[in-house]
């Protein structure tokens, strides 16, 4: 037992180092990804929450319909025939020009690079996006025929204080487990979207060790995505009891 | 025999008065779950009969025009027919390659579906009826197969077991047994200390016998709408898997091969080879979906006033 999991067979380096080299690209999307779902997704979830038979609340519930049914892979083609293309607004693969930061390349510190990281980061956050809007909708709808949304409403306050404060807090609480399930999902699906865009992080490198046979890259690949899924599982636990006092109380008896 | 003549013998309760006719009745009330069951027909009927309606076969080379390769849609072939979809690199007509891709996709996903629905199903019923040391490790193994993403589950076992239909719906029955279990199980531990099933155990009737004739019928609707969704999901992990070049042989092109091939000419601006095969994954996705979503508003007991 010595952590020691080999050489990879094509590239003749320690397998775990080459992981490491490629775990930045793949974090960094997947948090762009989970920033993008809960900046657009939850707002979205809300507003089609409180406005149920509104045109605009149908029309994003059928793009959630539409994001949660497509597959992953086959959406991103089309965004690249689309975008880069046809368009030519955006480039399709790698991840353009990168910034260093603590030993560290970033893409999303250059304007290049934020554009190479558009089409990958929507793509990954597809799926996601279609379930948060679903999953903050049905809260708010429980949410808000409660009483102490009415009684808030009663005493007269602003319906921003209302919105943030009494209906947001307590739907946040399944979003939280959702996301955190989600943030693993994000790094298996990575491996499409990487594929797709040529994004150089840690699911491409399993694809490409696939193909050609490398096993230590793909036992290193396991073993360190095992690790990331129970380090995710644990931090869902210990930030449950922060939002939710229900928990904390159940746990002090 | 007449209705009047049948009512008088019987006392028959009419079609729509009974259970399922109320359920089909309720099925229809949506308009586009109804669209969606028309279209999934026409999607099953069409995987079915691609031999007799498709253009040409497209894995008889000896009818593929190699002169013929990645024309555009509704461009003549050079002997005078026309390529509805276009072809790919080979020659080959993208239609009659999308009928075939559709029964492959299909015929793996509903396999595997029903694999896992009697799989996971039956160990799910047994550890409920059964409880004890049986159904503690039964869940906890669920557990643990459903905090990973089924994606690389798959993936994994393929890249050990190797490509092949076999293998694939063998990997996507290990992936989703674990929802049936647990549904099964959940379902049947609200129903197991029903009075029925005392009733059933007071006359002495066998375990088995409880479990399939009694237990089974009545944990029955979720499980569908369950095995509705799992069909639509294991279609499109199946697609993602031959995407990424571990799911199906080159020999076996099923809809997401097929859109890989064409993912290599997508840079090129030749849209068509991946293009309309993911339109026909997409829209059997999204109407197998469809009567998912509608099936579970009535079949489930909670949302019934």
């Amino acid at each position: 037992m010595r952590g020691d999991l080999g050489k990879s067979f094509k590239f003749n380096e320690s397998a775990l180092e080459l992981i490491k080299q490629r775990i930045p690209a793949t974090l960094e999307l997947a948090f762009a990804a989970l920033f993008l779902t809960i900046l657009i997704g939850i707002p979205l979830g809300l507003y089609s929450g409180f406005r149920p038979n509104a045109v605009s609340s149908k029309l994003i519930m059928g793009f959630s319909a539409f994001g949660f049914s497509v597959p992953s892979f086959w959406l991103g083609l089309m965004m690249v025939l689309l975008f880069a293309v046809f368009l030519g607004w955006l480039p399709a693969s790698g991840r353009g020009e990168t910034v260093t930061v603590l030993g560290i390349p970033m893409s999303f510190l250059t304007w290049d690079g934020l554009k190479h990281m558009i089409l990958p980061t929507i793509n990954l956050a597809a799926f996601k996006l279609s379930l948060i809007i679903r999953l903050t909708r049905a809260g708010t709808q429980e949410v808000i025929i409660s009483d102490y949304v009415k009684y808030a409403k009663a005493k007269g306050l602003r319906n921003s204080r209302i919105v943030l404060v009494h209906v947001l807090k307590n739907t946040l609480i399944p979003i939280t487990t959702v996301l955190g399930m989600e943030f693993g999902r994000t790094i298996a699906f990575a491996v499409v979207t990487e594929s797709i865009f040529a994004w150089p992080g840690m699911g491409k490198l399993l694809i490409d060790s696939i193909s050609v046979l490398d096993r230590p890259v793909i036992v290193a690949y396991l073993m360190v995505i095992v690790v990331m899924f129970i380090t995710i599982n644990l931090i869902v636990d210990l930030i449950y009891p922060a939002l939710d006092p229900r928990v904390r109380l159940e746990e002090q008896r | 025999m007449t209705a009047a003549a049948s009512t008088v013998i019987t006392q028959r309760v009419p079609f729509r008065d009974r259970p399922l006719g109320k359920a089909i009745a309720e099925y229809c009330e949506s308009r586009s779950a109804v669209i969606a069951f028309f279209v999934t027909l026409l999607i099953i009927l069409s995987a079915l009969l691609a031999s007799q309606l498709s253009p040409q076969n497209p894995y008889d080379l000896s009818k593929l025009d190699i002169l013929d390769g990645t024309l555009k849609p509704m461009s003549k072939s050079l002997s005078g027919s026309v390529y509805l979809l276009g072809t790919d690199e080979q020659g080959r007509d993208m239609l009659s390659a999308i009928l075939y891709g559709l029964r492959i996709s299909l015929s793996v996903g509903v396999a595997s579906t029903v694999i896992a629905f009697v799989l996971g199903t039956s160990l799910g019923l047994v550890a409920a009826y059964r409880g004890g040391r049986f159904e503690t490790i039964l869940m906890r193994a669920v557990d643990l197969q459903l905090s990973f993403p089924a994606l690389l589950i798959a993936l994994i076992l393929l890249v050990v077991m190797g490509q092949g239909v076999d293998k694939i719906t063998l990997a996507l029955v290990l992936v989703n047994w674990a929802y049936f279990a647990r549904a099964a199980r959940g379902a049947s531990l609200a129903e197991r200390n029903k009075d029925y099933i005392e009733a059933a155990r007071a006359l002495r009737l066998s375990d088995a016998r409880i479990i399939f004739r009694h237990l089974l019928p009545n944990v029955m609707p979720s499980l569908i709408v369950i095995a509705t969704t799992t069909v639509a999901r294991a279609i499109s992990t199946e697609a993602t898997l031959s995407f990424l070049g571990i799911g199906l042989p080159i020999t076996e092109p099923s809809l997401g091969l097929l859109i890989s091939n064409g993912f290599r000419y997508l840079l090129s601006g030749k849209y068509w080879i991946s293009f309309f095969p993911g339109i026909a994954l997409v829209v059997t996705i999204i109407a197998i979906n469809l009567m998912g979503d509608r099936l579970r508003d009535v079949l489930n007991p909670r949302l019934k006033k």
